[in-house]
């Protein structure tokens, strides 16, 4: 039997991936940036395009948040705030896990 | 890509009408599709092509049982390679270890196994298929150990209810992502046997407490969807998320439906997609453009401010429960037959339970498991 799994909850040094299961990509028809995953699909608005790229299992929020505060001339703890209750909402439903 | 409406997000592929299992509250039409009237594997490849063209994310192959058609493997490899996200929603009975394994190969990203309680014997007696509920848990797992999220589509009534507790403990056991509890909706077949699922209003109240705590007990382990019986309800589910706003379904015989049991509206006449393309008839099929937006709303509907939340309900739900398609769905408390609804679902549900008329795909009706 696989061990129960526990609510992942994020930190600002968490290194953030969007798991196997579920796609993040532009559709080349509509145009437009998706998150596809099991019965749902997800329209993510220009921030949300902008951390979800970073996603790739390299990068702590803290870093994504480092250089998003550089582009958007935006203090970095307001950010890395901000990013971490966007993933966790993505977290809790499955679409993100930790590396 | 179309010039006047936004592309369906989703296709529903009832790739056959064929199903093992005997359910009584199935919501598929009274008349079913036989095997030999079935859209054959290059029509089936040719409506793949053409929704991912349109732009349509996901594909859902569904039935009856999807895993009757031994084609099914050249649908998933295909809607794979045309980038569309492939779902089976299955009742895992005649699934086996190889079969989930090669379908994972060639690009299937998600399963949905159906149940029908979490205690074998009801499981089985509902379903009425012998050793049905020990082999959806085999298949359940099998689909954690291939990598697969799982989803655990749990059907919940009368006969039921008192189990939802460990409904939501065998899905964590399982490591589903997440759960649908689907309370039966009174279409096609289920309509016959209302009385025989039509859960009292204090069995509704205590199911809604225990999702309600299960929900935030298990966030992030478990992610709970909860499909409210409406007969019960103050305002009409947003059927589909609008008629013709979001999803398409294709019979198994190719008709193009707004909804999976829109062909109980005998007066339309759907589009085929023999004759024509997914995109011409989503764009210009009569019955998909006569309820789409808000135009079309009798009265109440029209002026409400919910009127882009609800989207005006259920058409199948407003034609079988008043007799006029055009009419607000009965399910809202601003509809004058709303009270009566409520009271024979109050009615029905405090008289003893009669015995289930089960659905064979025959149309035959049979006799129950010998208990």
């Amino acid at each position: 039997m696989i061990d129960m799994k526990e609510r992942l909850l994020l930190k600002s040094e968490t290194i953030p991936i969007i798991p196997k299961h579920v796609r993040f990509e532009f559709n080349e028809v509509r145009k437009e940036w998706v998150l596809l995953a099991p019965e749902r699909a997800l329209y993510p608005d220009k921030i949300a395009i902008a951390v979800l790229k970073k996603c790739d299992g390299k990068v702590s929020i803290q870093m994504i948040g480092k250089e998003l505060a550089e582009i958007y001339k935006a203090p970095v703890e307001k950010i890395i705030e901000d990013i971490i209750v966007m993933l966790q909402d993505l977290a809790d439903k499955g679409f993100l896990k930790e590396c | 890509m179309l010039k006047k409406l936004e592309a369906p997000l989703a296709i529903l592929g009832e790739i056959s009408h064929r199903c093992p299992l005997s359910c009584a509250y199935c919501s598929n039409p009274i008349e079913l599709i036989e095997k030999n009237k079935e859209l054959d594997t290059d029509t089936w490849l040719r409506i793949i092509d053409e929704a991912a063209d349109l732009g349509i994310h996901q594909i859902h192959f569904s039935g009856g049982e999807p895993t009757v058609r031994k084609d099914l493997e050249q649908m998933v490899e295909h809607a794979h390679k045309r980038k569309l996200y492939t779902n089976l929603i299955t009742s895992a009975v005649l699934l086996t270890r190889e079969r989930l394994e090669k379908l994972k190969k060639l690009g299937l990203e998600h399963v949905q196994v159906s149940f029908q309680d979490s205690e074998n014997e009801n499981a089985n007696r509902i379903g009425n298929f012998k050793g049905g509920h020990e082999k959806k848990l085999e298949i359940a797992k099998l689909v954690r150990e291939f990598d697969m999220p799982l989803t655990i589509n749990a059907v919940m009534h009368r006969q039921n209810l008192h189990h939802l507790d460990d409904m939501i403990k065998m899905s964590v056991d399982l490591d589903a992502d997440r759960l649908e509890v689907a309370n039966v909706q009174y279409y096609g077949w289920a309509l016959k046997n209302r009385a025989a699922f039509m859960p009292t209003k204090n069995q509704l109240e205590a199911s809604m407490e225990i999702v309600e705590k299960a929900r935030k007990d298990l966030k992030g382990i478990l992610v709970i969807d909860y499909v409210l019986p409406d007969y019960y309800a103050k305002r009409p589910k947003p059927c589909m998320g609008g008629w013709g706003r979001q999803f398409l379904n294709i019979s198994p015989e190719g008709n193009v439906l707004p909804c999976h049991a829109a062909e109980t509206i005998k007066s339309f006449k759907f589009d085929n997609v023999k004759d024509k393309s997914l995109s011409w008839i989503w764009e210009n099929s009569e019955p998909f453009n006569k309820f789409r937006g808000t135009d079309w709303m009798p009265s109440p509907c029209k002026t409400c401010d919910r009127r882009e939340i609800d989207w005006g309900g259920c058409r199948c739900q407003a034609l079988a429960l008043t007799g006029d398609i055009n009419a607000v769905d009965p399910t809202c408390e601003f509809s004058p037959l709303h009270e009566k609804i409520f009271g024979s679902a109050a009615e029905e549900s405090s008289n003893e339970a009669p015995e289930f008329i089960y659905r064979l795909y025959s149309n035959k009706e049979v006799e129950p498991i010998k208990k």
